[in-house]
């Protein structure tokens, strides 16, 4: 039977970055097909391309075995192919009905159609066994029921593939059963489905055949009934071993950071940090290894004084993090630079840095109020912050060698260089670092690892979190895996076993 | 190497300097259009705003209030902020200035009474922005639309206060002429080719203010977080910056400087608080804060810009009976319109240019 989408040799790149090199795998009609791979693999890309959002350099897309040039997502909602968003599409204050005609009002007056388009959807929620309301409005809904409209929405728009980019992210376990006793159904009506996870049980639970990417490259391609959720993982996160970097011996000294019975809820009160409890010893590196979004973000934040937890106890050096009695965290973030609390964030962009501020500038970025960069009448002695960014300059090797060059223009390499110059310059006793090599240059990436194991070696105690595996490896003394906004395992450096910790970062407890 | 950014000598100069030449290409088509000869009114413009020495100095006292008000739209613009409520925050400061002089202008000698009146205008143009800063930083109520409404509030209440301080007997809606000790020293007595002008030392307190500002904003590190708030609040939280703090600190601080901007016109000039005195220069300090780019140096630049334009315009409309006063409130609305909104419009082509020409050379 002819497969519902083939790839052949598609290349995509961003950049140095290549998002997807020469992949070729085909989907057969009628069945659910998992793409599973680490943050990066390239899974994303190659589904915006499938659905219009991007173009591939190279290589054709086979829709029902004609090669197709899909440009717009309109072009692939005509041929049919439908897609379920991480983050739903949905206007909130609108009902479902609504959503669902929004795009295909199908004239100007909407209420002659109004009444058809429910009686279809009421048809097609019987028929799906999807348990929505057409005349609910969205930001009634729980997050499961509105991940149902999305779908309700493309099997309105008589999609026949389905993809949905990591469906259960959101949704709870009863949800995530539900969701796949829906995809089942689909399964059953012919329809083919597109599940791109990262999550091994979900894949062994509900796929018929796994495309494994990593690296942009598809490195394995199997019928599920024939894999295991080991092989999957090794498949996912496997790769050459770097060469070791240069190392003192492990000897953890006093306790610098302990964190008990941690808890956060956001807004609308989802716990996204529960029973959080580890400690850091000077000297030592502790790494958080996870897919992202499972919580580390929101660790680091609050470990860093950007958020304030819900609640539970962190004390540094023995004394209590000032948490208590604030009403947020505004101002919080300097208070605890000043208590020897150095963060290199994740997103240096967004945080670590101001884009239009020179590199001088940055490099006083979090330390503005301290006495050291000040001189006469309080003012900032720029021919200080200039000498001292010029060593910081020369000792991390940021190119090009020019402080007054505004930081935006540099490459993220060396933004990060900068950003962790700053935060060693200020000699801190506890350095977070979030993603320590994010977005940055491969030859960059070895002279900050060495920069971070160096400073463990002064004794300073540090706590990164990596979505990358091997630099988790390449760094870390301790391994903390965390899931769902839990701490699902944690190991020394010497028992770091590729399997292992892909099952414990896929939300297999402590197995 | 092809350049994909203009340098800073293009976006600071050649920039408004093209975008100010096709304002008055415009506004020159117009004057055409109205029957006069554009050379002829350009002519005029200059030679009575810049060439005599009383137009200058005219222009010059126009320009000392156009600072203050381009001063407090421009360090609010630096947090991010856009401050449309400056008119307001000067109506009501001139009133925390007539205040302190209804109160003192008999007992006090001038040496403390003009810096009880400029204390008074700062304090009452503060509290003015203090609420529209304060909503924004704690309940995320944009700022323009509060102090939009600001500025209608003040309107009415200057209104209702100013028919309340008029004196027995009097038929003009202005509180009384204060006493002479409220009259600030002119810049006449020390450079009498300046003639019989208001031009006073509150052109020198500008240029103090125009110092501060930049020392403030570039060199402080309060400068440099409100710079950092106004560019990347996420970052600027990173930081340690208390953004809510950093947000009403700044409000109150443009607020204090258009609440300034009343001195020159009320002790400079009227001596009396009177209905509408503030007369848009709140507003242009918007156009003055845009087209100077918040730059010192610019904000003084635009704002003898605008002032030449007032003075100039005013003995055009005279000579001119064709051109009415009103034409002045066009041309400023193009120059708002060609440095504010079309800022950018000759940047692509500019960058063509330089890379064109760098080709060439190399």
């Amino acid at each position: 039977m002819q497969p519902a989408v083939e790839f052949r040799n598609i290349s995509k790149a961003f950049g140095a970055v290549q998002a997807n090199a020469d992949v070729s795998f085909s989907i057969a009609k009628g069945s659910i097909h998992g793409v599973i791979g680490e943050n990066g693999a390239g899974k994303s890309t190659l589904m915006s391309i499938l659905y219009g959002y991007y173009n591939a350099d190279s290589g054709q897309v086979l829709v029902d075995g004609q090669a197709q040039d899909i440009r717009t997502s309109h072009e692939a909602i005509a041929l049919g192919i439908g897609m379920v968003h991480q983050h739903f599409m949905l206007v909130e204050n609108m009902t479902v009905l609504d959503n669902v005609m929004l795009g295909n009002e199908g004239g100007f007056k909407l209420a002659a159609r109004r009444g058809a388009v429910e009686a279809t959807l009421r048809e097609i929620c019987a028929r799906y066994r999807l348990d929505v309301d057409p005349l609910a409005t969205v930001h009634d809904l729980s997050v499961g029921a509105q991940q149902r409209v999305e779908i309700l929405k493309q099997i309105y728009r008589s999609a026949e593939i389905l993809i949905l980019d990591e469906p259960t992210a959101v949704l709870t376990a009863q949800e995530t059963a539900s969701l796949f006793e829906i995809l089942r159904l689909f399964k059953e009506q012919g329809k083919t489905i597109i599940l791109i996870t990262h999550k091994l049980q979900e894949i062994m639970d509900i796929t018929d055949e796994v495309t494994v990417m990593r690296a942009g490259r598809v490195v394995g391609a199997v019928q599920t009934r024939d894999t295991s959720k080991e092989q999957l993982a090794n498949m996912m996160v496997g790769r050459p071993i770097q060469s070791e970097l240069p190392r003192g011996p492990y000897q953890p000294g006093a306790e610098v950071l302990k964190v008990s019975g941690l808890q956060l809820k956001d807004a609308n009160g989802v716990a996204l940090l529960s029973d959080i409890d580890f400690t850091l010893r000077a000297g030592e590196v502790v790494a958080i290894a996870g897919v992202s979004g499972n919580g580390q973000s929101e660790l680091l934040e609050i470990l860093s004084g950007m958020r304030l937890p819900s609640s539970g106890s962190v004390e540094f050096l023995g004394q209590p993090l000032p948490y208590a009695g604030r009403a947020n965290a505004d101002g919080l973030p300097a208070a605890f630079r000043g208590l020897g609390i150095g963060h290199v964030p994740e997103d240096r962009l967004r945080d670590g840095v101001i884009k239009d501020f020179s590199v001088m500038q940055n490099t006083v970025f979090g330390y503005q109020d301290q006495g050291d960069v000040k001189g006469r009448f309080g003012l900032f002695d720029f021919k200080k912050i200039a000498q001292r960014c010029a060593g910081l300059m020369r000792d991390f090797d940021v190119r090009p060698n020019n402080p007054d060059l505004r930081i935006g223009l540099l490459s993220g390499g060396n933004q990060q260089k900068v950003v962790i110059a700053r935060e060693v310059a200020a000699c801190p006793k506890l350095m977070l670092v979030g993603q320590p090599t994010r977005g940055v240059d491969i030859g960059t990436i070895e002279s900050i690892h060495t920069q971070l194991l160096r400073l463990r070696d002064e004794g300073v105690a540090i706590l990164l979190s990596s979505v990358e595996l091997e630099e988790v490896r390449a760094l870390a003394d301790r391994i903390i895996v965390m899931s769902g906004g839990r701490i699902t395992g944690v190991l020394p450096v010497d028992e770091f076993d590729t399997t292992r910790i892909g099952l414990l970062m896929g939300g297999l407890h402590k197995s | 190497m092809k350049k994909t950014e203009l340098p800073r000598w293009a976006t600071g100069f050649v920039l408004p300097i093209l975008n100010l030449l096709s304002a008055l290409v415009i506004a020159g088509f117009v004057i055409h259009l109205l029957g006069e000869s554009p050379l002829e009114s350009l002519e005029i413009l200059v030679d009575s705003a810049i060439v005599n020495p009383e137009g200058l100095a005219y222009t010059m006292f126009y320009a000392s209030t156009f600072i203050f008000t381009g001063l407090a739209v421009s360090i609010a613009m630096q947090a991010g902020l856009f401050n449309i409520g400056a008119e307001g925050q000067m109506y009501v400061g001139g009133l925390g200035l007539t205040l302190a002089m209804l109160a003192f202008d008999a007992s006090l000698s001038p040496w403390l009474l003009i810096p009880a009146g400029m204390i008074g205008a700062a304090l009452f143009g503060a509290a003015w922005a203090f609420l529209p800063g304060y909503l924004q930083a704690k309940r995320g109520s944009h700022v323009v639309v509060t102090t939009i409404m600001f500025n209608f509030i003040a309107a009415s209440l200057m209104n209702y206060l100013i028919l309340k301080m008029i004196p027995v007997g009097e038929q003009n809606p202005a509180s009384r002429v204060f006493s002479s000790a409220a009259e600030l020293p002119l810049l006449t007595s020390w450079f009498p080719v300046l003639g019989d002008t208001p031009l006073n030392i509150c052109f020198l307190l500008a240029i103090v203010a125009l110092v501060i500002y930049g020392l403030a904003v570039w060199r402080s590190s309060w400068g440099y977080k409100l710079r950092a708030t106004g560019l990347n609040a996420h970052a600027a939280h990173y930081a340690g910056v208390k953004i809510s703090r950093t947000i009403i600190v700044t409000m109150l601080v443009s607020g204090a400087l258009a609440g300034l901007a009343s001195v020159n016109s009320i002790l400079g000039s009227t001596h009396y608080l009177s209905l509408n005195f503030p007369a848009g220069a709140g507003f242009i300090g918007i156009a003055i804060a845009l087209m100077g780019r918040q730059n010192p140096v610019g904000i003084f630049l635009s704002s003898v810009l605008f002032g030449a334009l007032i003075q100039g315009g005013f003995d055009l409309s005279l000579e001119k009976p064709n051109i009415p006063q009103e034409t002045f409130i066009f041309i400023q609305g193009l120059i708002i319109l060609f440095c504010g909104a079309m800022e950018h419009f000759y940047a692509p082509a500019l960058l063509k240019l330089i890379n064109l020409t760098g080709k060439k050379a190399a």
